[in-house]
């Protein structure tokens, strides 16, 4: 099969790559829409961050590998567990799944770019400016202090007087915009610009992962918005939303956290499980095993997911009625998690594994999830939970799902994804010892800590007794911790010896079957000359899997070169129904996070009035924004073939 | 060298409505707006329930202002209704009359609301309650002061003739947002003013 870039001139590919190319200098540097730009982008910013809240947590495991040790004092402890958490989540976790998604969609799904490209910008930048934010609290020795889930009434003026919770309050509510505005991008592009007959049932799982996840954080992240607003009055203008003496609920700031927190978790982990879903079938030589009941699981896991946020207070009085519901909704939310679980397990049983780096972060995250699965099941029932909560087996349990939910799936993926993203193929033999050294340390360093906590260690306390006989088991959690570490920058110095100098990796260096190695590695500026068509859900296998019939068209279909164009398609069966002009570079987005980030620091320091004019100023680049653009009615089709 | 030709059947560029991208990511943002009032609305009612003594202490707010004023807010959306009917037939008048009655009557509605706040004998300190309707009326309020805002902007898009009957997506998208506003306000007000009459 002849592909796009053979079949279209070098002059048509000439003026498409005028047309779309981001521009030299400063301007295409702030200004820049190129979704791959930003998906890289979020990858290595989300990786800074991941290894800021990996220092932080070494620091504290030196702290905690003997007893009574001090290192560190219990406030800085304090600091320090807590930003570890809002960094890996906040600020690791989910944004690292937005730069894959950012950089795959569009290359998945056949298009040109998202479909907002602008603020798909707008997203990044507040991501890092948020991140900037809530960092400037270590400089000025007032981190957040109070754990990433901020119980009050610790958290309240009265008890935490300095400007850390508000670094906290305002920093989440600061980063909640990018995830909204991502998220609104994400199901918008999924449902408007896809290539051709890629309908629902033919999309990667990532896909579906992120789709799910971004409407979860539309109807989600409003709810810890809400809570960090009312926190901040609290702490700030004196309303009492929080204060027992005032008729304010301490437990409404759980209720309002969790309602967030909860569907957050899956949000975290459900495009990490697309990740698998999509690239272990490359490494199995077959299709994944259940494709529709893993897309059915992975939505159901998350609408159960919307009733569960209770069992994170199974401790604080409830009644024993909502207890049994949420214990009972716990229980059944592993039934999807099985699903997905089994079908992986098939896949590599049923088809000729390759064991390539990727595929070992893949079957590592299985034992990973399924530990980690298990000891959620655990704690999902009310009475382990009372004994458990509070301990280190909830510490191991949460680092069990989501390193092993979303760190092994990630750095798989970017094993697999960096050939595209760079053109060159990343050091197989440092990646591979990378892993072992990643999966030994993982283990030593968290699973000790479930026996630790049923020994009855508590969680964010600066140190323990000699007496409870936990020295040991801590000790070896501290040494996995650092062989852990020490197994990430291996794994780095693998992408970065393929950077430098690794052999050049082809459209398709792994002979994978989903639309993205199509095309170039790196891609060009354009993605696809022409919009494919497609008929299947593997359009570069369908000459060998026998069930295919229909053959996608990559090298027939839309032109579109007449400026930034792409298409526009139904939403369920994705047929051609507009030519969507799109917008070029731009410092708008740029300037929009600029102004929203003196709002920010107004607010925290309440100088009022500059964050009035930092209001007016988002007002006026909003109005720049939106600025109706003139352009004649046209209708046109222009195909090539 | 692939020949390129131009079939019979054409698409339009950059369509309108659903058939653009600006609509659904209108809906997106109308759909996380309205899960932060959801949201609102069960803290006001947990905070509601939760309560050991009176709530609202000094009894139910009073309708005296409150429904007359949401009947105003209601009737806004149907006269800009009326009045984007003016830019889809031409009639410049009638669309440019719709629009700044609309803008007037919200203008009214946060005079209103404003009145009613100086009446309040609490603040928004004193206590939840107090807290909470402030909070919860004053989101309402700059929800309102947001879409007047918008409203104004497309107005002077109006007056310099930035739109046509073909070409109107931005007042569409404004029209729809400021319907979203005054429905929530429809929740709003029934869960601040309504339900604790009958509770």
């Amino acid at each position: 099969m002849a592909t796009a870039a053979e079949r279209v001139s070098s002059s048509e590919r000439e003026k498409l790559e005028a047309i779309w190319e981001t521009a030299p200098g400063l301007l295409g540097t702030l200004g820049t829409v190129d979704h791959k730009v930003i998906g890289i982008r979020y990858i290595v910013t989300a990786f800074v961050f991941l290894l800021m809240g990996g220092v932080e947590a070494l620091v504290m495991r030196v702290q905690l590998a003997q007893p009574n040790m001090h290192v560190l004092s219990p406030e800085q402890y304090n600091q320090l567990f807590s930003m570890h958490g809002v960094t890996m989540i906040f600020l690791y976790a989910l944004p690292v799944l937005s730069g894959f998604s950012n950089y795959l969609w569009p290359l998945m799904l056949g298009s040109r770019d998202m479909a907002f490209p602008r603020l798909n910008a707008l997203s990044y930048w507040i991501f890092l400016f948020s991140g900037l934010f809530i960092y400037a609290s270590f400089a000025i020795g007032a981190a957040p202090n109070d754990g990433w889930f901020n119980y009050v009434p610790y958290a309240s003026a009265e008890y935490n007087p300095g400007p850390n919770i508000d670094f906290y309050a305002l920093g989440i509510i600061f980063v909640g915009i990018s995830t909204t505005v991502g998220s609104a991008n994400f199901v918008v592009t999924l449902l408007r610009t896809r290539a051709p007959g890629m309908s629902v049932n033919r999309l990667p799982i990532i896909v579906w992962g992120t789709m799910t996840g971004s409407v979860a954080n539309l109807l989600a992240v409003p709810a810890v918005t809400l809570a960090c607003a009312m926190l901040w009055l609290d702490r700030n203008y004196g309303t009492q939303f929080f204060d027992v003496k005032g008729g304010g609920q301490p437990l409404l700031w759980q209720h309002l956290f969790w309602n967030f927190g909860h569907p957050w978790v899956y949000v975290l982990v459900l495009p990490a499980m697309g990740i698998v879903s999509d690239a272990l079938p490359t490494f199995c030589r077959r299709p994944l095993v259940g494709y529709t009941p893993v897309a059915i699981a992975t939505v159901t896991t998350m609408v159960v997911g919307f009733g569960v946020w209770v069992h994170h207070m199974f401790a604080t009085g409830i009644p024993v009625l909502a207890l049994s519901f949420f214990s009972a909704a716990s229980f059944i939310i592993a039934i999807p998690s099985a699903i997905a679980v089994f079908a992986w397990i098939a896949t590599i049983w049923t088809g000729r594994p390759v064991w390539k780096v990727p595929l070992l972060y893949f079957a590592g995250f299985i034992v990973v999830f399924v530990i980690g699965g298990v000891s959620g099941v655990m704690t999902a029932s009310v009475s382990l939970d009372w004994q458990l909560t509070d301990t280190y087996f909830v510490a191991a349990h949460l680092h069990y799902v989501l390193l092993g939910i979303n760190v092994f799936p990630v750095l798989g993926g970017l094993h697999y994804w960096f050939p595209k993203m760079t053109g060159r193929m990343p050091d197989e033999r440092l990646g591979r010892i990378g892993f072992w050294i990643i999966f030994v340390g993982f283990n030593l360093a968290f699973f000790p800590m479930h026996v630790s906590g049923l020994f009855g260690m508590p969680r964010r306390i600066y140190t323990y007794p000699a007496e409870l006989g936990v020295g040991g088991l801590n000790l070896a959690t501290s040494i996995g911790a650092f062989l852990f570490a020490g197994g990430i920058l291996v794994y780095l110095t693998a992408l970065l010896r393929g950077y430098r100098n690794g052999a050049p990796a082809g459209p398709n260096p792994w002979d994978a079957p989903t639309l993205e190695w199509s095309v170039p590695s790196p891609p060009p500026a354009y993605n696809f000359a022409i919009i494919p068509q497609i008929a299947s859900r593997h359009p570069l296998w369908e000459d060998r899997l026998e069930d295919v019939e229909d053959r996608s068209r990559l090298d027939r279909g839309f032109l579109l070169d007449r400026g930034r164009e792409t298409l526009g398609v139904t939403p369920l069966d994705a047929e051609p129904d507009v030519i969507l002009k799109m917008p070029g570079d731009s410092l708008l987005p740029f300037l929009l996070a600029l102004a929203l980030s003196i709002l920010f620091v107004a607010l925290l320091v309440t100088a009022l009035w500059v964050a009035a004019v930092a209001a007016a100023l988002l007002l006026a680049i909003l109005i720049a924004w939106l600025h109706p653009v003139e352009r004649p009615l046209e209708e046109r089709l222009r195909v090539d073939g | 060298m692939a020949e390129i030709r131009t079939l019979d059947e054409t698409l339009p560029v950059q369509g309108t409505g659903r058939v653009g991208t600006a609509w659904w990511g209108m809906v997106c943002l109308i759909a996380t707006e309205a899960l932060l009032f959801a949201f609102f609305i069960f803290a006001f009612l947990y905070l509601g329930t939760q309560s050991a003594g009176d709530w609202p202490p000094g009894g139910p707010p009073a309708l005296r202002l409150a429904l007359p004023n949401t009947i105003l807010l209601l009737a806004s959306s149907v006269v800009l209704q009326w009045g984007l009917g003016g830019v889809e037939s031409r009639r410049r008048g009638r669309w440019l009359g719709g629009l700044i009655a609309t803008i007037v009557m919200g203008t009214a509605f946060v005079a209103v609301q404003a009145l009613e706040w100086s009446n309040k004998p609490f603040g928004m300190g004193s206590n939840a309650y107090g807290s909470a309707y402030f909070s919860l009326t004053g989101l309402h309020m700059a929800h309102v002061a947001a879409g007047l805002i918008a409203l104004t902007v497309i107005l002077v898009w109006s007056l310099l003739g930035r739109f046509s009957p073909e070409r109107h997506e931005h007042v569409s998208l404004a029209a729809l947002y400021w319907h979203f506003v005054d429905v929530v306000w429809l929740t709003v007000f029934t869960t601040v003013y309504l339900v604790p009459r009958f509770t």
